[in-house]
């Protein structure tokens, strides 16, 4: 167990190192600007005097690490400058976002995580029938295709077609749980169908892999039923490349979203990335890229510290 | 080459007929499109006619003129981006496994946190600084997705690189270089094939989704990513426009997964 719990710290200080160096490219990126910020932004319309006033706003006359320092310092304690667009604070305009990404992937994950484990528990059950086949061309499809093209599919077919459905996922922070749930239902099915068709692929993998085993071979020639077989002896052995599996694509997810949230005009922190892209609004690109970030590493470490302490044989090898 | 191809499945025909086609539209544009690329010929959305073969556009500009022109954008761009991905990646790669040592260590420890950023987000940030042109647009995202080349030519390499054939090329004292070019990259052809398909895949969405999000090819250059994007207003007013550029797209990257699907299973040994 101490084995464990050192690779565990080895891992997160990794972690904690990569967000480290990934801060520093997102500051130094910045700095690389041809010219600076100040040049940039104010553009065609900059005279000496706007840009010095511009700098010292941005304290720019300060020398770089020192600005990386406070940055860094002011990020930690959440407050991430003001946008150079309409001059609130960057915090501010996060926040809310942020949580509704957050509650756009974890619906998504409530959907798709149960129906991706069913459907490859039940492909590897009856693997090389025409069900297996079907579903396995269903998915690597899913996996083909843009998710905008899946998303415009589902519009046409249950907003504009059915009419059952808004084919724009406007939330606001007054609305009920039930009606936010209905609202946000087109993005979340179509992340589920791009999300499930990966996770179903690798469960259905892991379990064939597990299928393989002797002690597998075993409990068929003591004449236990399949399905018993499946549930019973292979899936709690294939449950670490699942764990796995599952955390990897909600990291996936979170960053995902991106796309899935300006199909739909959903007020999260894609979409807002997306805006400031586009506006150069620096500020908000660099605090939303670092939370995107820090989301995707902490969740691809927590499938790592997972998988490590749900498969003994892991305990021992390094990594 | 002849008789593996009469022994592929239907599947992989499927795909290479999708392949070539979409080639034969990108490389003919010109002659195909009945158009000039950013004419504007008709009215706002106009439907199906005997003269647009698929309608018109948010400005009226010839549906079909601008999917034939967006596939030579899409596909040319998107070819050159995973070459020159491959370039990068699979010459580190290659110069990792055989110099190993603190030359290895470095690069694959830089690989690795590049690697540990999400793809989209890196892309974004960078084009938040330097601004979305094609030049940028080719080198960002080649140098994201050599880092996935990197790590197979590398893995690949490394084997290779225990053979006695290395060892006797360099006991005859051939150089860095020489050992590359004439003993690794023959033998690790095969497996980086198959991989070039992947990448060109990933790459080809990846670009599709920027100019979707309006940071990729910029217009008036036709494009099918940012051909959704201009037209998705439609749908809500029940026109289809915008599922036809995103059904090609969708199209050629399953069209080449079937290629690739075939090319790894004959290289993994697995005949049944």
């Amino acid at each position: 167990m101490k084995n464990v719990i050192w690779h565990i710290l080895k891992r997160i200080g990794a972690s904690l190192a990569t967000i480290f160096v990934i801060s520093v490219i997102i500051f130094i990126g910045v700095e690389l600007l041809p010219g600076d910020v100040a040049d940039t932004v104010l553009g065609q319309s900059a005279t000496p005097e706007t840009v010095e006033a511009f700098r010292r706003e941005l304290k720019l006359d300060l020398p770089p690490h020192i600005r990386y320092v406070t940055w860094l310092k002011n990020f930690v304690q959440g407050d991430f400058g003001n946008s150079l667009a309409n001059k609130r604070p960057v915090a501010e305009l996060i926040s809310w976002r942020f949580s509704n990404t957050l509650f756009l992937a974890a619906t998504t994950a409530l959907i798709a995580v149960p129906l991706a484990i069913l459907l490859g528990i039940l492909a590897a059950f009856y693997r090389n029938t025409l069900y297996d086949k079907v579903i396995s061309t269903t998915t690597l499809s899913f996996i083909s295709f843009p998710e905008f093209f899946v998303a415009y599919i589902l519009i046409a077919l249950f907003s504009v077609k059915m009419e059952l459905f808004p084919s724009i996922a406007m939330i606001d922070p007054h609305m009920g749980l039930g009606r936010k749930f209905y609202t946000i239902l087109l993005p979340a099915l179509t992340l589920t169908c791009v999300v499930t068709a990966h996770m179903m692929r690798q469960t259905r993998a892991a379990i064939i892999n597990v299928l393989a085993s002797a002690y597998i071979e075993m409990a068929e020639i003591k004449g236990i039923r399949r399905l018993r077989i499946i549930i019973h002896h292979a899936f709690p052995n294939s449950l670490s490349p699942v764990i796995n599996v599952v955390a990897v694509n909600l990291a996936y997810l979170v960053v995902g979203v991106v796309i899935v949230e300006v199909v739909f005009v959903y007020p999260g922190l894609g979409q807002l990335l997306v805006d400031s892209v586009a506006k150069r609004d620096l500020p908000v690109v660099q605090a939303s890229g670092l939370i995107f970030s820090i989301t995707y590493i902490g969740l691809n470490l927590l499938a790592d510290v997972l998988s490590m302490l749900s498969n003994p044989k892991l305990r021992q090898s390094q990594f | 080459m002849l008789s593996l191809l009469r022994q592929s499945p239907l599947s992989a025909r499927i795909g290479l007929g999708i392949v070539i086609l979409n080639c034969l539209v990108a490389i003919f544009a010109p002659w195909i499109a009945p158009y000039d690329e950013t004419a504007v010929v008709g009215e706002v959305w106009e439907t199906v006619s005997a003269r647009f073969y698929l309608g018109t556009d948010h400005i009226g500009r010839d549906l079909f003129t601008r999917m034939v022109y967006g596939a030579r954008n899409t596909i040319a761009l998107a070819f050159i981006t995973t070459a020159l991905s491959f370039m990068f990646g699979s010459l580190l790669g290659f110069v990792a496994a055989v110099k190993g040592g603190w030359i290895d260590q470095v690069l694959s420890r830089l690989i690795d946190v590049i690697m540990s950023f999400p793809t989209l987000i890196f892309a974004l940030m960078i084009l938040s600084v330097l601004g979305s042109s094609i030049p940028t647009l080719i080198f960002t995202i080649a140098l994201l997705d050599s880092t996935r080349v990197y790590r197979l030519s590398r893995a690949v390499a490394m084997d290779i690189e225990v053979m006695e054939f290395v060892e006797v090329a360099r006991l005859r004292g051939e150089g860095l270089w020489w050992i590359i070019r004439h003993e690794i990259l023959p033998n690790a052809l095969p497996p980086l094939t198959a991989e070039f398909g992947l990448r060109f895949c990933f790459v080809f969405l990846f670009i599709a989704s920027l100019s979707f999000l309006g940071l990729g090819i910029q217009p008036p250059l036709a494009d099918w990513g940012g051909m959704v994007r201009e037209n998705a207003g439609a749908i809500t007013f029940g026109i289809f426009t915008p599922l036809i550029p995103a059904g090609a797209i969708a199209f050629l990257t399953v069209g080449v997964n079937m290629i690739v699907d075939w090319f790894l299973h004959l290289s993994s040994g697995l005949h049944e």
